[in-house]
């Protein structure tokens, strides 16, 4: 594989899908810490918010340590070259959300919808261009459909204003003929100036492998995040994809050590456990369900006695998208019911 | 026994779909069913059922409101046009019953405030949205217990039963759901979740209501009170069930719906749209009562 003298604009996660192992209580002064040496390091873009996006503060996914609107705040500022992203989920989040952010100075907002339904983001990708912002389509769980339906599906973000498409493997179960044959496809037949982007998930220990597969057929922003954070076995380890590019000869502007000290002073510490490849993040990768999904079976196993993994596959099995984080307790009573299993402390 | 007569604006999926559940009501009788497409396979499929049909909008059915009797509407087409609808109906006398989101009128959810709407006389009432049909019962059930400080209700529907309008504006089932969950679920602060999922065979719509009460949860009385507005809500839609809980979590109450449809037009895992056909047939069989008791007159505006 010869990526010699590509350039790739790589993204930081760690503020963001970093959210969810940390159940979204990232202080404040944490996240300006991190997203400050990320700076310093040189990394260009780096996205805030909650862990599911603007306006996903709620009992299904969890409430922040604080408001998307303080986060963005504290964060943008402070930042000397860097700029800074937030997500949204049509469905979670609104336009409303979308002005605060755009407010607050965010550069790019991303839009996301699961691969089969983009056509509910047209509000809010249509009013990110007219803003000026940097927009990007974010189609997730991006392995549900075949090349050329997420093609259909691009195109029409594509239509809407996006000026960037991301293929999603929010489930860290592609492997990278899969990603190839999706960004090959996209390449192709989207306009030449659309970027191309991907973001990974490192449950199957693909990441950095898939992000390579990836720039090859044409993506130039690639998902990553400093000290491994993120869903499931977190992304793309933003400093790992780093060494490799340089060995490789990718242009990424990043500075290796610097953001790998970033990853071991200044992340790893605020873990609440790590953020790896275990058996339960291996199945999500494994039966391709929504990384976020990994604590919440984790809970429900601890509550209802039904083990996280038979949860998860049985997410799997019943084509759970993103978002569906209520139907995992619900699964997991259903399944200890089905076993006669009674929850833990019931009477 | 006499009907009141009814006409149906819009004849795509939604206002189909009502017409059968219209057929089978003992208090009304659907007479008209209006469209703006020529070709409309809907407007085809009234008039082989015996409706008169016009494809001239509101305007087409306006000049017939008088001598066929039409004292009540449905409003099955868009935001955008709803009001011009209804103003033009009112002005001549017809209640509409609207299933947009415009929400000119006030919100009804037949279990918790329709008869209060009917005493009042309403001209025009809103169905809210079918997350909101579906899980407001279940939010009242929780506050009529004690104070709920926080409803936050996830709606999941099956791709195919998510038409382009509602795909154009989901911000508009958002904050229209929100809302409603805080106005007429009696919650201090409301949030609406919709989850759009394209599995095959198509799920069937599920509805999650969490609520947080102010107070540690009265778990006996609220198990009692989901029970009955479950009775309640079953009266009109017979799929509505209760899969799990409700959960008590510290002061969450989360209870796990099921809505399947009927399946009179709409296929049976649409329940999203049956429920807010069946709510609206439902609101109207209660105004039809009410005007055939002589308690309710609707008149010119």
């Amino acid at each position: 594989m010869n990526l010699q003298g590509i350039e790739v604009k790589v993204h930081d996660m760690s503020l963001r899908d970093g959210m969810h192992p940390k159940r979204h209580q990232i202080t404040v002064e944490q996240m300006k810490s991190i997203a400050g040496g990320l700076d310093a390091a040189g990394v260009p873009l780096i996205e805030v918010t909650h862990g599911d996006g603007l306006g996903g503060a709620s009992v299904n996914y969890g409430f922040a340590a604080a408001s998307d609107e303080d986060y963005l705040r504290a964060v943008i500022p402070l930042l000397k070259h860097a700029k800074v992203s937030a997500l949204l989920l049509p469905g979670i989040g609104t336009v409303d959300h979308l002005k605060m952010a755009a407010e607050c100075g965010i550069h790019t907002i991303r839009v996301a919808t699961h691969c089969t339904e983009a056509d509910v983001s047209e509000q809010h990708i249509a009013l990110g261009r007219k803003m000026g912002l940097d927009t990007v389509g974010f189609l997730m769980m991006a392995h549900m459909a075949e090349p050329a339906k997420l093609l259909e599906q691009a195109r029409l973000m594509e239509s809407y204003g996006a000026n960037c498409i991301y293929v999603t493997d929010s489930a860290g179960y592609m492997l990278p003929d899969d990603v190839s044959a999706r960004i090959g496809l996209l390449r192709g037949k989207l306009k030449p100036e659309t970027e191309l982007g991907f973001h990974g998930h490192h449950n199957l220990s693909m990441g950095v492998s898939n992000s390579l597969a990836a720039v090859e057929a044409g993506a130039r922003r690639i998902d990553c995040a400093c000290g491994g954070m993120g869903a499931g076995a977190g992304n793309t380890p933003l400093e790992v994809f780093i060494a490799v590019c340089n060995r490789m000869g990718i242009r990424t502007g990043v500075d290796l050590f610097k953001v790998s000290d970033v990853a071991e002073d200044l992340v790893t510490p605020i873990l609440d456990f790590p953020v790896r490849i275990d058996r339960n993040s291996l199945t999500l990768g494994y039966a391709g369900v929504y990384s976020s999904f990994l604590l919440f079976a984790r809970r429900a196993e601890a509550k209802y006695g039904v083990p996280a993994r038979e949860i998860l596959l049985e997410l799997g099995r019943r084509k759970m998208v993103g978002g569906q984080e209520d139907m995992i307790e619900d699964t997991a009573i259903t399944m200890a019911r089905q076993r006669g299993l009674a929850p833990a402390g019931a009477a | 026994m006499k009907k009141i007569r009814c006409a149906i604006i819009g004849p795509g999926n939604i206002g189909t779909d009502l017409l059968y559940k219209l057929r089978r009501s003992a208090v009304l009788e659907p007479v008209w069913m209006v469209g703006v497409d020529p070709a409309s396979e809907g407007l085809a499929r009234a008039r082989e059922m015996g409706l008169k049909a016009t494809d001239q909008g509101v305007d087409g059915l306006l000049p017939h409101v008088k001598a066929d009797g039409v004292q009540i509407a449905f409003d099955a087409t868009s935001a955008y046009v709803h009001a011009e609808n209804s103003r033009k109906l009112n002005a001549l006398g017809v209640m509409m019953i609207d299933l947009t989101p415009a929400a000119i009128g006030p919100y009804c959810v037949p279990p918790i405030n329709l008869k209060a709407h009917a005493g009042k006389r309403e001209m025009n009432v809103n169905m809210v949205t079918c997350g909101g049909q579906a899980t407001i019962p279940m939010v009242y059930a929780v506050s009529r217990v004690q104070k709920v400080k926080y409803a936050e209700i996830v709606a999941t529907v099956a791709s195919k039963s998510v038409g382009p309008g509602t795909r154009k504006n989901i911000d508009e089932f958002t904050r229209t759901t929100a809302g409603a969950v805080a106005q007429i679920g009696g919650a201090e602060q409301g949030k609406a979740i919709i989850v759009i999922n394209p599995a095959e065979p198509p799920l069937i719509m599920r509805d999650t209501v969490h609520c947080l009460t102010a107070e540690p949860p009265r778990a006996r009385e609220i198990e009692a009170s989901v029970k009955d507005m479950l009775a309640q809500v079953q009266q009109y839609v017979p799929g509505y069930t209760l899969v799990n809980g409700p959960v008590f979590d510290g002061n969450r109450v989360t209870s796990f719906l099921q809505v399947e449809g009927l399946g009179d037009f709409l296929p049976k895992y649409a329940g999203n749209l049956d429920i807010m056909t069946a709510a609206a047939t439902r609101t109207a069989e209660m105004f039809a009562e009410e005007i055939l008791n002589g308690r309710l007159a609707p008149a010119a505006a």
